[in-house]
């Protein structure tokens, strides 16, 4: 029998506004715990929360950006649970009028493009966070409780691990360029939930799904479900039965591992919150934050084949995260060759960020300095080879490429009596070498390019090296 | 007809984490039958052309400035906690 994957994905995302969606609490990652709370984040009697308006801006921005509808009266929910996380014993949640509904966006896997469905987008708060301790307790820090958070459904449209794989780094892609969250998952700003459900091919309804917990980054999510998909196809296939239930992916053994048994649906008693007041959002709101949504990756990506003229694949690498993008752009806006400076990002850029684990903002290179270093390989001053050791300076150690190059003496040798006068030295001290070349050995000049380049420390000034070598050799 | 079981009662209670005896359990069911009830009555109204009413209150879009503001400090935070360590509440644990 064979079977289709049907997989579904709830992403929160954390709004990065100043304060917290319903207190003037400072909304801050990385504080000491408990720092920044108040008696409405603690649910004191007596206080009442109120909602702030930059959170619906930016729930606003993110739904708009990924093609929602953006619903005209909107309001807030409780969603009724007892957990140490929520001093309130609720949470509030947005049930059944979320601001967002209906949208999409466009993801592709090996070369093909798809649509993704998205349910719906809706805004709530986040809740504190524990730490469980062994010895029986669980310690509470409340700063994030009050943290606005939109949450991201999917339409179950995702059929593979790939798929979900792929809809992740674009809905991360396109929120991180809106700029209303950076996304980062090993802060918790971005969370994922995954479910998966296979049915037989050719079965209408959808057959029994289990949720996925604690995915701690987008290829885990991959993994996880794609060993979860494995399970699935076994259990069935001998005769088993899937239950509804929870799991959690365990990183070293790599499989999926049951938590909980679901006991019929979670009961929240969703109702709506008393506290806040409907919503509004007319159309001169709508258009107002539309008008502020800045050029998405895609729009951009195209942008870099049509005028730029890049290559699909630079086009799409470079706008694959928009700190990259906005490198390059400043880097370009700065006078650096288009192609030049996309290479040396892809390049040397990429791999050094790959190789020390380094985000492109921890680095000490600018985005002015790479302009500047590409400009003075251009005029000549440095070849590209010594390029290659101002980099590894610039990086490391950012400052300016022209003082670097001046104050290292990396100043390409382009003066044709100086090359001429060492390419004699080097021709009278290798004269086996021209004889070698003299019969055919081609590679014969390859050494002694070389030889020229070690006794100018690399600085000679390579065509210029090439023409000379080749008539001074003639002139013997 | 407002018929509620009484293992509804008892899970209503559950999730209000209330303790009740059969007793009460028993004297819950009927209450809340004829709670809800009274409560049908309204069903009698025909409300086809009037708008749902999520809020009592005729206001709309009460909102603030995105502006952070101090308001206790984190000792006063902890102050009325019943157990503390090292900054934190501590509660205790609830394994799932």
């Amino acid at each position: 029998m064979n079977f289709e994957t049907i997989i579904g994905l709830e992403v929160h995302v954390e709004l990065k506004t100043e304060s917290k969606i319903f207190s003037s609490s400072p909304n801050a990652f990385g504080d000491k715990p408990n720092s920044n709370i108040n008696p409405i984040d603690l649910a004191y009697p007596g206080v009442l929360p109120v909602l702030n308006e930059e959170a619906v801006n930016y729930a606003m921005k993110a739904a708009l950006a990924l093609n929602c509808d953006i619903a005209a009266n909107t309001k807030f929910d409780r969603k009724n649970y007892f957990y140490p996380d929520n001093p309130k014993a609720y949470q509030i949640s947005q049930f059944d009028q979320p601001i967002g509904e209906n949208g999409w966006i466009e993801i592709e896997v090996n070369g093909e493009k798809k649509r993704i469905g998205i349910t719906r987008l809706h805004m709530e708060e986040d809740a504190g966070k524990l730490t469980h301790q062994d010895d029986g307790h669980s310690l509470v820090d409340f700063n994030r409780q009050g943290t606005p958070l939109i949450e991201i459904v999917s339409e179950p449209d995702i059929r593979t691990p790939e798929e979900a794989y792929a809809y992740l780094e674009k809905l991360k892609n396109i929120i991180q360029y809106t700029g209303v969250s950076d996304c980062k998952m090993e802060e918790g700003s971005l969370r994922c939930d995954a479910n998966l459900s296979i049915r037989p091919i050719g079965q209408e309804e959808f057959g029994v799904k289990t949720e996925l917990k604690n995915l701690n980054s987008f290829s885990f999510v991959q993994k996880g479900l794609e060993f979860e998909e494995k399970r699935q196809e076994q259990e069935l296939l001998s005769g088993g039965e899937i239950l509804q239930e929870t799991r959690r992916y365990d990183e070293k053994t790599k499989e999926t591992i049951l938590m909980r048994v679901k006991e019929g649906s979670d009961d929240y008693r969703y109702f709506p919150e008393p506290d806040l007041v409907p919503l509004y959002i007319d159309d001169e709101w709508k258009e107002r934050i539309r008008a502020e949504i800045p050029e998405l990756p895609d729009a951009r990506k195209q942008r870099y084949i049509n005028e730029m003229e890049l290559p699909e694949y630079d086009a799409a690498v470079l706008t694959s995260s928009k700190e990259m993008s906005d490198f390059f752009e400043v880097a370009v806006h700065h006078g650096a060759d288009i192609k030049q400076a996309s290479n040396w990002l892809m390049g040397d850029v990429l791999a050094y960020m790959n190789k020390h684990y380094m985000e492109l903002n921890e680095l000490a290179l600018t985005p002015e300095a790479l302009a500047t270093m590409i400009k003075l390989i251009e005029d000549g001053t440095i070849s590209s080879k010594i390029a290659k050791k101002v980099f590894a300076e610039l990086v490391e150690n950012g400052g300016d490429p022209e003082k670097i190059v001046k104050e290292k003496g990396l100043v390409q040798i382009s003066d044709e009596g100086q090359l001429t006068e060492i390419i004699t030295k080097v021709l009278d001290e290798n004269e086996q070498s021209i004889i070698d070349y003299q019969n055919g050995k081609d590679r014969a000049i390859k050494y002694l390019v070389g030889q020229v380049m070690k006794a100018t420390k690399g600085q000679a000034n390579p065509p210029m090296v090439n023409k000379i070598l080749q008539q001074e050799i003639d002139k013997r | 007809m407002a018929d509620i079981s009484k293992d509804e009662v008892k899970h209503v209670a559950n999730l209000a984490r209330l303790a009740i005896s059969e007793e009460e359990a028993d004297m819950f069911t009927k209450q809340l039958s004829s709670i809800i009830e009274y409560a049908e009555q309204l069903n009698e109204l025909d409300t086809e052309h009037v708008e749902p009413t999520t809020h009592v209150l005729d206001l709309k879009n009460v909102m603030r400035k995105d502006e952070p503001k101090e308001w206790i400090s984190k000792d006063e935070a902890l102050r009325n906690a019943p157990d503390k360590q090292e900054g934190y509440f501590r509660v205790p644990s609830i394994m799932e």
